[in-house]
């Protein structure tokens, strides 16, 4: 097996030996590798298909601008993970990676053909071709799309690991750990801030901590040696923090910014167990420092995508931090220095490398080394093509001509198993345009920078625009001086030699002899788009650099443009003959590398993904075979199976035992707010329909409560219980809205009014006993109470004592039927339930849950807001005109009942359905129409409810029909999916119109 | 993700608060003597503003007080809190 590990280097532990397997092959590497360098040591570039043309593709960078090198991690269906970046990956024992996007194997793809159709798969191909035969979409497009694209694939179980959510708070965040962010996170910790660093690598240093060239020092010293220095230093200072394998995934307004911890997913298997595998830190920082530093960019020429084309400095990373080589026979690319302290490493390692510049000349203190080194320079010249299948092995420059618009000259054929290019730098803006800040456009170098710095955010070293080290030094610490309002004299006597870039030229899309439509430029790796799409893209009448980027999906995949953007607008730019800085960028935005959903969700997963509510009687329902129900967070009793009795067998009977002797409902989760107040009567008075000032003590009465635009809003039952003291019920859902919607015009409308508000829905459970005989078990629990109707009527309020505990009795009924509600404080819920069961007995005492009360309710007529309401419903609508008071001058949402929409005569009303078959069931939702043949058919309503009522023996329903009021008797249809029902509208009463059962 | 300075509690972090939309729009005493445009703009009409626009939040799983902030909606800068009742500062218009 070949071996390009050539060097030993302080970062890389050649005593321990990793096996990692990669597409099924075993191959080992060190630690202190990412599964990309230990690929590279043992001589593997090919990595991956690209997305569209299917062409091979090898590693090219270091870090998390990675396109190509992005693997599925291991294989287990609920721990394996997609779209993981090699150049990120620490190594570890046993890691299984596997390459994306190619079948059957990345050496022999199938999809391999579409790189022959390409002339067939322009920009705009999906768009384009995919539009028509519209029936083609789910039998060919579809699947053939599913099948060839989609970047790896998902885990198909639940995630077993471990995630944590952790807020902190510091004086000062730094984002990133090279020599601007070390230094400023010194500045500010030695100055008694606290302070935190975080950094996404292993370790601290960025690209300054492998840097081993002569011309650049610090103190005398190698820049890296003395950067380790630093690092030694700030270890110790007590107000700093350091995270590493940390990064920042957005920056939110007020200086909140979400950062990533990894911290399992660079150890093995075995290790990873029960500890918690990432924590997203969310961070409040008073000021933070932006030093995220730049990724270099790639050059755009005629097949750029080879495997063995890397970015120039990657090489150098892979070589002085790694200890590996990425070839043999080198050839560097450039328009800048950089490449050369690349070139300068490589020879002292011994290997043979060729420059081509396309710069005149230049003149720098690295290029006279090099050039001392007696490596040979190409200047002026351009790559134009590039050979090798699988991995490049020879490419063609040619001379530039005078204005670098074209070619001139002959082809000269250079042989290599590696390319280096280097288009310059691009500083990471993307922390800064997050956090809201613009950009503006520096011609020279053709970056975009950080335009304004605020008091709360800066940005400083190479982020900022500051490529060399002397300048990153000397305006990092003048800057976080002024910054932090500090006076830090530590760097006055820093003495820094440095390499100063003298000669510029940038040229977005290199010039060829071959026609633009016949070469591979690429721009995008990972969407595999070109210069050539661009151009069409332009062609075809698009301007905006965000419609271009989303018609050419240029910088829309998983690297979100990393190495494409600039190319992207220089090609725009140059095409269109505008200046670049007046197109502006695309939107950068978060997350800036992907995040885990198990990140973003941490510990709220199971069963603490939502809180749940149960009432006192909870136990007893769970012992008792309750089905719950959700409503809101409560958890509800739904209905009681017994003897494994289906729901509707169920229901039926315990509908029936309710109103032939006894049944018990839970009505705890019901919303209880308690109002008092010298104005507690007049309060009610406005938020109601209805008049209560002359509600006797101990009496309740039933309320209707609208929005202020005449809609009702929630709907229950209030008791006085003295002269300034009510007890308010709400629906279920609507307890906590109710609740706030009476605070707000209480302290915004009516602060005059001496009215307090407290909820105390948790603080009372309530039993709700109905039936005929439901006096009898009252009796039986309250011996001493007078229960004859003259001492307490129908909607009228007792106390009472239950073995010395206080209960709050309410003779009102949801059912139609005789009713008593028991309240009790809550912790004896429970008790008071057991003892109604057990009184109950001889009566065959039936629990109902929800299913049945509401099948009880709809042979009353009686409504649910949120089902047989939803927002648009008047009372008049329910066929309520009763409760809106005619007298009151003003109640919340009167102006809106008399508006000219809300008085049509045709709005949709509250009806009752009997279907032509008693047998038949309609479908809760369906809709209602008069005549199926004329189209469009006229839609007229819904069912929003439907039960078969046990009790008249026959299907009854209610629905909301247009005009439904004056259609009394009306044959309507519902149509469903195989028949019409044919029904009749009817009232909206089924049972006792006449009340008589209330008394029984 | 604002940090909002409820006038009775401190400076909290937004998730404690909900938003209650435009500020200062009074209901009006007498709904009944208005006619339906009138009584349409109190309920429909609201101004969205790119600026400063004047708005009430509610400390919901706070203080639960209602109270009044002066937002600058083009940066989210919140340049003033008052309590319900007074009047916005003089210097934002
Ligand atoms: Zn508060």
């Amino acid at each position: 097996m070949p071996n390009y590990r050539i060097h030993k280097t302080e970062y890389i532990d050649e005593t321990k030996r990793v096996s990692f397997k990669y597409d099924g092959k075993t191959y080992f590497g060190y630690e202190g590798d990412t599964l990309a360098s230990a690929l590279l040591a043992n001589g593997i570039h090919l990595v991956g298909r690209s997305f569209k043309y299917h062409r091979p593709r090898g590693i090219v960078s270091c870090g998390a601008e990675e396109p190509n090198a992005i693997c599925q991690i291991g294989s287990k269906k609920d721990l394996t993970e997609p779209n993981v970046r090699a150049t990120e990956l620490e190594l570890y024992e046993g890691l299984e990676a596997s390459s994306q996007n190619c079948w059957p194997n990345v050496k022999f793809d199938i999809g391999g053909i579409n790189n022959f159709i390409s002339p067939l798969i322009p920009a705009g191909f999906y768009y384009k071709t995919f539009m028509w035969p519209k029936s083609f979409w789910k039998k060919v497009y579809e699947p053939l799309i599913r099948l060839s694209a989609g970047l790896g694939k998902s885990p198909t179980e639940p995630d077993p690991d471990i995630y944590d959510h952790k807020y902190v708070h510091y004086d000062v965040l730094v984002i990133g750990g090279g020599v601007s962010g070390i230094i400023a996170a010194k500045m500010a910790a030695k100055n008694n801030l606290k302070t935190l660093l975080v950094d996404d690598k292993k370790i601290l240093g960025g690209s300054t901590i492998y840097q081993n060239n002569e011309s650049i020092k610090i103190d005398d010293k190698l820049s890296s040696e003395w950067l380790k220095n630093e690092i030694q230093e700030i270890k110790k200072l007590s107000k700093l923090t350091i995270k590493t394998r940390t990064s920042i995934a957005a920056y939110h307004g007020y200086n909140f910014l979400l950062a990533k911890e990894n911290l399992t997913d660079h150890l093995p298997e075995e290790k990873k167990e029960n500890k918690i595998r990432q924590r997203l830190w969310k961070i409040r920082a008073k000021k933070v420092v932006i030093a995220t530093g730049s990724i270099e960019r790639p050059l755009v020429f005629n097949n750029n995508d080879r495997p063995g084309i890397l970015l120039s400095n990657s090489i150098n990373k892979y070589l002085d931090y790694y200890g590996v080589t990425c070839g043999e026979n080198i050839i560097l690319f450039t328009n800048n220095d950089s490449a050369y302290e690349t070139s300068i490493s490589l020879h002292k390692k011994g290997i043979k490398n060729i420059i081509v510049d396309l710069r005149k000349s230049a003149s720098s203190e690295l290029i006279k080394q090099a050039e001392s080194l007696g490596v040979k320079i190409y200047f002026n010249h351009v790559v134009t093509n590039t050979f090798g299948y699988r991995k490049i092995n020879s490419l063609e420059i040619m001379k530039l001509s005078e204005d670098g618009n074209t070619t001139v000259g002959n082809k000269i054929r250079l042989s290599c198993d590696c390319l280096g290019m280097s288009g310059g730098w691009t500083p990471m803006v993307h922390m800064h345009t997050q956090s809201g800040g613009k950009l503006d456009f520096r011609d020279e170098d053709q970056v975009f920078l950080p335009k304004e710095n605020s008091e709360d955010q800066i940005s400083v070293g190479s982020c900022n625009g500051d490529f060399d080290l002397e300048n990153i030094i000397d305006k990092t610490v003048n800057k976080i001086n002024k910054f932090l309002d500090i006076d830090n004299q530590d760097y006055q006597d820093t003495n820094i030699i440095c390499s100063k870039e003298n000669d510029k030229r940038n040229i977005w899309l290199l010039p060829n002899k071959i026609p633009l439509g016949k070469t591979k430029c690429f721009i995008d790796f990972q969407n595999d788009s070109t210069a050539k799409d661009i151009k069409l893209a332009l062609k075809e009448g698009f301007r905006s650099i965000e419609h271009v980027k989303r018609y050419t999906t240029t910088g829309m995949a998983t690297d979100q443009g990393k190495l494409s953007n600039m190319h992207a607008l220089g090609i725009i730019a140059d095409t269109a003959g505008v200046k670049m800085g007046t197109l502006g960028t695309t939107t950068f935005r978060p997350p800036f590398t992907p995040l885990t959903f198990g990140t973003l969700v941490g510990r709220n997963v199971g069963k603490f993904f939502e809180v749940v509510r149960k009432t006192s009687m909870h136990e007893w329902h769970v012992e008792n075979n309750a089905e719950f129900e959700n409503v809101g967070q409560w958890k509800r009793p739904w209905y009681y199976p017994k003897n494994h009795e289906n729901m509707h067998d169920a229901v039926q009977r315990e509908s029936k035992a309710a109103r032939d002797s006894a049944g018990i409902l839970d009505a705890s989760t019901l919303g209880k707010i308690d109002i008092q107040g010298t104005d507690a009567s007049e309060f009610l008075n406005r938020v109601y329909t209805n008049a209560w000032s002359k509600l006797a003590i101990g009496k309740c009465r039933y309320g209707l409560m609208l929005n202020e635009d005449g809609m009702v809003y929630d709907d229950g039952v209030t008791t006085r219980i003295s002269e300034n003291h009510y007890l308010m019920t709400t629906t279920t859902g609507g307890a906590a809205n109710v609740l706030s919607k009476l605070e707000d015009y209480l302290q915004t409308e009516w602060p005059e009014l001496d009215v307090y508000l407290t909820s105390v829905t948790d603080h009372y459970s309530t039993a709700s006993i109905c039936g005929p005989n439901s006096k009898k078990i009252l009796n039986k629990l309250f011996p001493n109470l007078d229960l004859s109707d003259e001492n307490f009527p129908h909607m009228s309020f007792k106390e009472d004592k239950l073995e010395n505990i206080n209960c709050r009795i309410m003779r009102i009924s949801f059912t139609g039927e005789l009713s008593y509600e028991i309240n009790i404080e809550s912790k004896y819920g429970n008790s008071l339930w057991k003892m109604c069961i057990e009184a109950g007995k001889e009566f065959n005492l039936t629990p109902y849950g929800t299913e049945t009360m509401h099948l009880l309710r709809a042979e009353k007529g009686f409504i649910i807001v949120g089902q047989d309401t939803d927002g648009t419903m008047t009372p008049s609508d329910l066929q309520m005109d009763w409760i809106v008071s005619k007298k009151k001058y003003d109640f919340i949402g009167k102006r809106s009942l008399y508006r000219s929409d809300t008085v049509r005569e045709d709005r949709k009303q509250l009806v009752g359905l009997l279907t032509d078959d008693p047998k038949e069931i309609l479908e809760e939702g369906a809709q209602i129409v008069s005549d199926v043949k004329s189209k469009p058919i006229d839609m007229l309503g819904h069912v929003t409810s439907s039960y078969f009522s046990p009790n008249l023996n026959k299907s009854i329903a209610l629905a909301v029909v247009r005009s439904g009021k004056t259609m009394k008797g009306q044959k309507l249809i519902i149509p469903m999916e195989n028949k019409n029902i044919n029904v009749t509208v009817s009232d909206t009463i089924f049972l006792d119109k006449e009340n008589k059962r209330l008394n029984a | 993700m604002f940090l909002i300075n409820c006038p009775f509690c401190g400076e909290r972090d937004q998730s404690e608060f909900s938003s209650g939309g435009e500020a200062h729009i009074v209901r009006p005493k007498q709904p009944t003597e208005l006619s339906d445009d009138e009584w349409a703009e109190y309920l429909f009409m609201r101004k969205n503003i790119k600026g400063i626009q004047f708005e009430r939040w509610n400390h919901v799983h706070g203080c639960r007080k209602w109270f009044n902030v002066v937002r600058d909606t083009s940066n989210d800068k919140i340049l003033s809190v008052y309590k319900m009742g007074e009047k916005p500062p003089v210097n934002y218009k």
